[in-house]
């Protein structure tokens, strides 16, 4: 086994292009809980601590490019939190403060676990995924880059740059609900971005199935029948239909964390709250 | 590319790890390689913080880093913290206050401590339940540790 910590972007590609199957280091709050208790053994690894360019995060006119290497912690509070504040709440909600410390966007977007808390916040601001590698940059669409459980459409020897998000003008939120209320993963978990100058919305959950699932009848459901662009809230029975139609939504599964019944519920009240909360 | 010796800057010292299994936490090389043996092992999951120690900065789980990822950067420990071996002002507090029962606890919330206090020389109640909430104690029940921390505080501002 070996350890490579390259400096910066151009070592990374050199180092991906002779041993394209190395593991990826990003904050190492997953892999190192592998290697530790479950017994992981990797050959190569690259550590991508040491990548100035990668812990970065600018704003490009009206949208915001945020580095895979930028920990949770700089996401919580602050510029970036004013910027996307649906993703400063799901930072909030990751782990502890040392665990916000070290993990980052480009580790939940490596491991992909559908509970992952950053992605339910990519699917519904449609974010772009910046793709690099040993034959060259490309970016996707969140929704073509989780492919399934723990599963995404990087190729071999690609890796995460960054993730280029727009600034909304509207309100935006995260909520998550799990077997108790801090450092916990997900049980359910949903993000509703509501844009106010286009009337839009866009709703997406997590840990309710094998991918984030962006919630598109529920979503055409009530810009149909409400004017999202108004200050007035949707009435009671618009949002108890769109709470069924997220609920309807889901796919979720029994298992070790919860139900697939009280996944199905709780997604509906999440994203009922959020709507609600939408009108501040 | 290191596959089995490289070096760790921890509390402004040199440590030569040598034939080491490449993929060790920076916890094991720590206390197993170092001689440092003040961060504890327990959950080595990231969940109980009776390992956290200092990274460039930040408050980090070291069951979570890999050590050769880090070979860069300047690692504090529990043990860097008191002048010459002495006990930190944070230490005594802890002592004062019965904020330490069995202990194992203890230097994941020393070393926190002192990282919330460097940042921030005046917080609220809320900052500092909120900066140890990656500690878990399960004797003191929370009450003497931050009795000791808000006591720090005072001396230090007075």
């Amino acid at each position: 086994m070996s350890v490579a910590t390259p400096r910066d972007l151009a070592e990374l590609r050199a180092f991906r292009g002779e041993h394209p199957e190395s593991t990826l280091l990003a904050g190492g709050t997953d892999l190192m809980v592998e290697i530790n208790l479950h017994g992981r053994r990797p050959n190569h690894v690259v550590s991508l601590g040491g990548i100035a360019e990668l812990r970065r995060w600018t704003v490009v006119g009206e949208r915001l490019r945020i580095g895979s290497m930028v920990p949770w912690a700089e996401m919580e509070l602050g510029d970036l939190a004013r910027l996307a504040p649906a993703l400063a709440e799901a930072a909030r909600t990751v782990g502890s403060p040392q665990i916000r410390a070290a993990g980052t966007l480009g580790g939940n977007l490596g491991t992909c676990s559908p509970a992952g808390d950053g992605l339910p916040v990519l699917a519904a601001l449609e974010a772009t995924i910046e793709i690099d590698g040993p034959d060259g940059a490309r970016s996707t669409s969140f929704a073509d880059f989780m492919t399934g459980v723990k599963r995404n459409s990087l190729r071999t020897g690609e890796y995460v740059v960054a993730v280029d998000l727009p600034i909304v003008d509207g309100w935006q939120g995260y909520a998550k609900v799990g077997t108790r209320n801090a450092m916990v993963i997900a049980t359910a978990s949903v993000c509703l971005v509501r844009d106010s100058r286009n009337g839009t919305l866009a709703v997406a959950l997590g840990a309710v199935g094998p991918t984030i699932i962006r919630c598109h009848d529920a979503e055409r459901f009530l810009v149909e029948r409400h004017d999202l662009r108004d200050s007035t809230p949707p009435n009671d029975e618009l949002v108890s239909e769109f709470g069924r139609l997220i609920a309807g939504a889901s796919r979720p599964i029994d298992d070790h964390r919860s139900s697939a019944d009280y996944r199905r519920h709780a997604v509906g009240v999440l994203a009922r709250r959020l709507l609600e909360r939408s009108y501040p | 590319m290191i596959t089995s010796s490289y070096t760790l800057s921890v509390n402004g010292r040199r440590h030569e790890i040598d034939d080491s299994w490449i993929g060790e936490s920076l916890l094991y090389v720590l206390r197993e390689r170092a001689g440092l043996p003040g961060a504890k092992g327990a959950c080595e999951q990231g969940e109980c913080g009776s390992c956290t120690v200092v990274i460039d900065g930040r408050a980090v789980c070291s069951c979570l880093v890999m050590a050769a990822s880090v070979t860069d950067s300047e690692i504090t420990t529990v043990e860097g913290l008191g002048p010459d071996g002495a006990l930190s002002d944070v230490q005594r507090a802890f002592l004062d206050e019965g904020g330490v029962q069995c202990g194992f606890c203890t230097p994941g919330f020393i070393v926190a401590v002192h990282h919330l206090l460097e940042r921030d020389p005046q917080p609220s109640d809320h900052d500092v339940r909120e900066a140890l909430s990656g500690n878990i104690c399960r004797c003191t029940g929370y009450g003497r540790i931050l009795e000791a921390v808000h006591n720090v505080v005072r001396r230090r501002n007075s």
